[in-house]
């Protein structure tokens, strides 16, 4: 199981990092979003995983051992919450940016940086 | 609860002004209230720092190390405690400077949101904590960006947010890995647990993805090429904060999480920040040699200034650490000054391209005066506080015989004098070109709340320079501090450590 997520994350980042390689905005944010599912990914695995176990305490005993840790998990859902406010905003800046400057390549975006001379 | 107040404060007053929202002049007023009401605050924790040492509290009532903490060390309290200097400067500077517009499109309550962020990363105990914090900041920086929506400011705020979530991913997946590795996230007791970690591999793996995140934050090389391509483009005062307090949160969270856990663990990371600190100050010292805008100079200094706190830090002894907390104080109060002259300059010239501007010198002789105080500052003429600041990390790496960092420092420091002079003759010195309207930028409003914050920050530098050594004294206690986590441990953990 651990093999599978970690092949899952590594793909997932591969392709990402391919896609943030593009020089578009929009294929650039679709590349953040599976990097953050990635991320979130490593967050679960680091909490150990098991099948059909769940994390509860039998009646009459402290504490249980061989199961998964359910903080992780909770962090991953702040994580999910977070990234997903921020990805939206970024989508709509995306289009924002789009619908001003009638262009995704970033290339050439240059009004914040002008070529020496200005265009 | 007294640790609360620098984050409860600004969420606060940014619920208010959103009440406030169909009266501007209300909004004002809560704004700057809620700055002061945040320096007061600061002040009352610097004061019972002074007094006690560190202190913590526990969230909730839970028990370090379940909880989450928040901690003020000296470090802690003393960044607080600029920030609400800071804030106090901004806000009043921007009862001229903010437009109505932008003050309909919701600048008080971003600029509050953002404050909590910065005051939260700072206190917090917590690691995962901290991360919230920084999404808090960046989330209400990244509005801010882009408000007014002209097409320099879509593209400016388009490098930014890239940058800074792929900071946000690094520093979350470090964060999975550490708590895989330890089993905690409660900073102290990270630092407890992690040199027992019986895995080298991974806690390099973790120190170096932490190292980049926050590298990105603070903008050091490679990884700076957001900030000069963004900060020039948002209105004065957004750019103002910005530049004072945005990359030095970066620059804490690197020192905390160096110093804290990974400073036995991996020597080898020193040598990185050595050579990161060399090449943030080259590159970004060139980049301002070579540009035209007063505000995209000033930007490319920032990353040069960045570069010397990375030195400090990486030599990591009493006097270096106590220079970088030195630098920092300094350069928050200097740049954010700056960018307040740049903008009154601009008021007065109608434009930031230094090839346009000119004469302000035979206009405002007093504006003048008050842009060298700072500039020369930074370039490090004595007895101004730049000058102190190099000199400490002049000093500690003279200690250590590390030559090269020190001759980079001096030929860096040697090319910001230069383009301060660029700044100087252009903008001020050289008369104004033909088509220089004589009449300021209509737009200019009330003058008075713009030099207010200007001539306190001015006088602030010189009064850093003279009392250089009380500063000194107090960095240096900041640094033995951090020099020895235990203090950090035993005022979270107390004597369950």
């Amino acid at each position: 199981m651990e093999i599978l997520l970690a092949l899952l994350i590594g793909i997932l980042t591969a392709a990402g990092a391919y896609l943030i390689m593009s020089g578009r905005t929009l294929p650039y944010l679709f590349g953040l979003i599976m990097i953050s599912n990635a991320a979130n990914l490593v967050i679960f695995t680091a909490g150990r995983l098991t099948f059909g176990r769940p994390p509860l305490v039998p009646p009459g005993e402290d504490s249980v051992s061989g199961v998964a840790n359910a903080l992780p998990q909770a962090l991953i859902l702040t994580a999910i919450v977070i990234g997903f406010g921020l990805l939206v905003f970024a989508l709509a800046l995306a289009f924002r940016s789009y619908y001003v400057l009638r262009t995704i390549e970033m290339d050439d975006m240059r009004a914040a940086e002008p070529v020496e001379g200005g265009k | 609860m007294l640790l609360f107040w620098p984050v409860a404060i600004p969420f606060m007053t940014a619920v208010l002004t959103m009440l406030a929202w169909r009266s501007l002049r209300l909004q004002r007023a809560i704004s700057v209230t809620g700055g002061v009401l945040l320096l007061a605050s600061a002040i009352a924790i610097m004061a019972a720092v002074a007094e006690n040492g560190p202190v913590a509290a526990q969230a909730g009532g839970w028990p370090a190390p379940f909880g989450i903490t928040m901690v003020a060390d000296w470090l802690s309290a003393v960044m607080v405690l600029i920030t609400g200097i800071m804030a106090v400067a901004t806000l009043v500077y921007g009862l001229a400077d903010v437009t109505a517009a932008e003050e309909r499109q919701g600048h008080h309550p971003l600029t509050h949101g953002m404050l909590a962020g910065i005051c939260g990363a700072f206190l917090t105990g917590d690691i995962f904590n901290m991360y919230v914090w920084f999404e808090v900041m960046l989330m209400s920086s990244f509005v801010l960006l882009a408000l007014g929506g002209e097409k320099k400011q879509m593209m400016g705020a388009l490098q930014y947010v890239a940058l800074n979530l792929i900071s946000s991913i690094v520093f979350l997946s470090a964060l999975g890995l550490l708590y895989g590795l330890v089993g905690s996230l409660n900073m102290a007791d990270v630092a407890v647990r992690l040199p027992q970690a019986q895995n080298d591999g991974l806690v390099a793996a973790i120190c170096s993805l932490l190292a980049l995140a926050f590298g990105i934050k603070a903008a050091v090389f490679p990884v700076y090429v957001w900030l000069p391509s963004s900060y020039h483009t948002p209105p004065t005062i957004v750019s103002a904060l910005f530049a004072g307090l945005l990359t030095k949160v970066g620059v804490y969270a690197l020192i905390r999480s160096q110093v804290l856990f990974f400073d036995v663990s991996t020597p080898w990371m020193r040598l990185i920040l050595l050579a990161v600190g060399i090449l943030t100050m080259v590159f970004g010292v060139m980049g301002a040699v070579a540009q035209g805008g007063f505000r995209r100079v000033l930007s490319f200094h920032i990353v040069s200034q960045i570069g010397y706190m990375i030195l400090g830090l990486a030599w990591m002894t009493p006097m270096a650490l106590a220079a970088t907390v030195f630098y920092v104080l300094h350069h928050i109060l200097v740049k954010t000054n700056l960018f307040f002259i740049a903008g009154i300059a601009r008021r007065h010239c109608h434009t930031e391209e230094l090839s346009r501007m000119g004469g302000l010198y035979a206009r405002y002789p007093g504006l003048a005066l008050l842009f060298l105080i700072p500039a020369m500052s930074l370039a490090g003429l004595p007895p101004l506080s730049g000058f102190w600041a190099k000199l400490f990390i002049l000093k500690a790496g003279v200690d250590l015989e590390s030559w090269w960092p020190v001759v980079a420092a001096l030929v860096v420091g040697f090319f910001t004098l230069f383009s301060m002079l660029k700044l100087w003759n252009e903008a001020f010195w050289k008369s104004p070109p033909e088509e220089l309207p004589d009449k300021p930028d209509p737009a200019i409003g009330r003058q008075r709340w713009r030099v207010i914050p200007v001539v306190m920050l001015a006088g602030g530098t010189v009064a850093f320079g003279v009392f250089a050594g009380p500063v000194l004294d107090f960095s240096l206690e900041a640094a033995k501090e951090l020099l020895n986590p235990q203090i950090y441990v035993d005022a979270v953990l107390g004597d369950r450590s």
